[in-house]
């Protein structure tokens, strides 16, 4: 049977193809996204008792829940350190492992190897790290004379403990997209550019930057969601405390869902999880991709 | 790149200062500190575990306690089970899909084409709650299964495979057809083989996403018939064990093992993977 025949006889082709993939996604991806929606307006089932209709109940409850907007809060700190500082870093590397420079090979592999290993195993090296007492952060301290300090129990550090963690584990992420577009650029720019007599610094911000304008806005979209997303180390570094400093929204969600069973309120917490993350994906899509170049 | 460098004069600011060789280089050992604090400390008995020796007794004896401790054994064959069958499922369906969209027009492409796109904004990850709940009407909490289903129509690997399949030229796919091929055939002897270093990218990709996967597959096992190894080793860690460090870092690096020395064998490979996933 070839699909030289109609058009129809093409479409029911095409359709059988695509059946497989595209029920499984209608049964996980957009299904459970519908159902989350529905399930906010609803109850609890607790036992016998099913789901009733409440309206915005659960969004009251939300916007009263301190833990809540301790979460939103905590996040747009994650967010705003880890995106910037982590992206930051990525170029950076990038341009030192671009050229030829000493150790090339090691550099480029120490950069990158927190990204392949497991965040929950990373985070389990980072705890040891951070241990008051024992932990190389405290005998690094302690040598220099700084007083002992328990970096994840204390409210006011703990928060940034976890974000380091999660700069740590992206940045060599990123560079790696930096240094595929930088190795793209074509090897003629910099000849002119260093015949000009332009400094390196005048290269970087006048022909590299600005070539790497494509590779930044993917960068971007990608810490942007990682910023919600990335939830692991949480479980072991902090389990979201000492009295929620550290809690980021998708763990208040998993609280809610699976320690509490308030599958309703989940919902709604998932319904703002999902707006966030779509915005942002219609943000690429509708801003920036017109930018880019779009095939 | 390096014929290049052999024809132009040497720049002096095309080499790298002796600053930023420094700097480049205290950031490095920054970033494998932990990593090697981990290591020393797995390697060496419990009491040099916070104390540099030079001349400290090495050991296996943290790797014995705590592959007895926990049944690592199973977590690792749950693991393995699980990215082989995430892999195997997604290249084939999204083979399928991309395959249609690519070289296909029919009635409702387009409508399609964006329902699949969906999933790259509301992944999996985020409808724990409801995909649970799926999980549970069907019977199949606490299986590998229920760990897979939700990542088997992978949209990336669709558009991943839809963007090459693209960019492959009709006449092969005409030529085939000449031959008497049909659409399947083309696909597993045109497409398929031309596509090989994306199909390498995506498994690359996909096995360190699902060997380091944790959220979901916490909530939906709860016995170590289906936990993998990153639940297991939570689980270790912070119920089995009071702060025997030596053995918790054996136990980490055991699992990230695999991985690592994978990475570390084809590093130019995973790069590249990551790369080409990543560049659309």
């Amino acid at each position: 049977m070839t699909s030289t025949g109609g058009p129809s006889l093409r479409a029911v082709h095409a359709w059988l193809m695509l059946l497989p993939a595209l029920a499984l996604l209608a049964l996980f991806t957009h299904w459970p996204t519908l159902a989350t929606v529905i399930d906010s307006f609803h109850s609890t089932p607790k036992g016998a008792r099913a789901a009733v209709w409440v309206g915005l109940e659960n969004y009251r409850v939300m916007v009263d829940d301190p833990v809540f907007w301790k979460a939103v809060r905590n996040n747009l700190l994650f967010a705003s350190a880890t995106i910037p500082v982590s992206i930051a870093l990525a170029l950076v590397m990038a341009l030192w492992v671009n050229e030829r420079i000493a150790g090339r090979a090691f550099l480029r592999m120490a950069y990158f190897t927190p990204t392949v290993l497991p965040m929950i195993a990373v985070a389990n090296i980072w705890l040891f790290f951070y241990t008051p007492q024992y932990g190389l952060l405290e005998q690094i301290t302690g040598a220099l004379g700084l007083p002992s300090h328990n970096w994840l129990g204390d409210p006011s550090t703990a928060l940034g403990a976890v974000t380091l963690v999660a700069i740590w584990k992206e940045a060599g992420f990123f560079m790696i997209f930096y240094l595929a577009a930088l190795q793209s650029l074509n090897p003629s720019l910099r000849e002119a550019a260093a015949i000009e007599g332009a400094s390196r610094g005048y290269f970087f911000r006048r022909v590299q930057w600005p070539l790497l304008m494509p590779t930044t806005l993917f960068v971007l979209i990608n810490a942007f969601i990682n910023a919600f997303r990335m939830v692991d180390h949480l479980f072991v570094l902090t389990r979201g405390g000492p009295n929620n400093a550290s809690t980021l929204l998708l763990y208040h969600l998993y609280e809610v869902g699976f320690s509490f069973w308030d599958t309703a309120y989940a919902a709604a917490i998932t319904v703002v999880l999902v707006v966030v993350l779509a915005g942002i994906a219609l943000l690429q899509f509708f801003v920036f991709d017109r930018k880019v170049h779009y095939r | 790149m390096s014929a290049v460098a052999q024809q132009t004069p040497r720049l002096v600011w095309n080499e790298p200062s002796w600053l930023d060789t420094l700097a480049a280089w205290l950031l490095a050992l920054l970033w494998i500190l932990p990593l090697a604090y981990a290591v020393w400390t797995a390697f060496h008995p419990a009491a040099y575990s916070t104390k540099f020796h030079l001349f400290a007794p090495l050991t296996l004896e943290n790797f014995a306690r705590a592959w007895e401790a926990a049944p690592f054994a199973r977590y690792f064959l749950n693991t393995t089970l699980l990215v082989i069958m995430i892999l195997a499922v997604q290249l084939v369906l999204a083979t399928l899909a991309a395959y249609a969209f690519a070289r296909w027009r029919f009635r409702g492409r387009d409508v399609a084409f964006a329902l699949v796109l969906v999933q790259l904004m509301v992944m999996p990850d985020i409808l724990l709650v409801e995909n649970y709940k799926t999980m549970a009407r069907l019977g199949l909490v606490d299986t590998l299964l229920a760990i897979g289903l939700p990542y088997f129509a992978s949209a990336f690997a669709i558009f991943l495979l839809r963007q090459t399949f693209m960019g492959i030229p009709k006449e092969l796919d005409e030529a085939a057809r000449m031959e008497g091929a049909g659409p399947l055939q083309t696909l597993w002897r045109v497409y398929v083989p031309l596509a090989k270093p994306v199909y390498t990218a995506f498994a690359l990709v996909s096995v360190s996403f699902h060997w380091n996967n944790f959220l979901w597959p916490l909530i939906v096992t709860n016995s170590q018939n289906a936990r993998p190894l990153t639940v297991g080793l939570q689980v270790f860690s912070s119920v089995d064990q009071g702060v025997d460090w030596s053995v918790i870092t054996a136990a980490t690096l055991m699992t990230s093992a695999p991985l690592l020395v994978a990475f570390l064998l084809f590093q130019r490979q995973f790069v590249q993977s990551f790369m080409r996933a990543g560049i659309k």
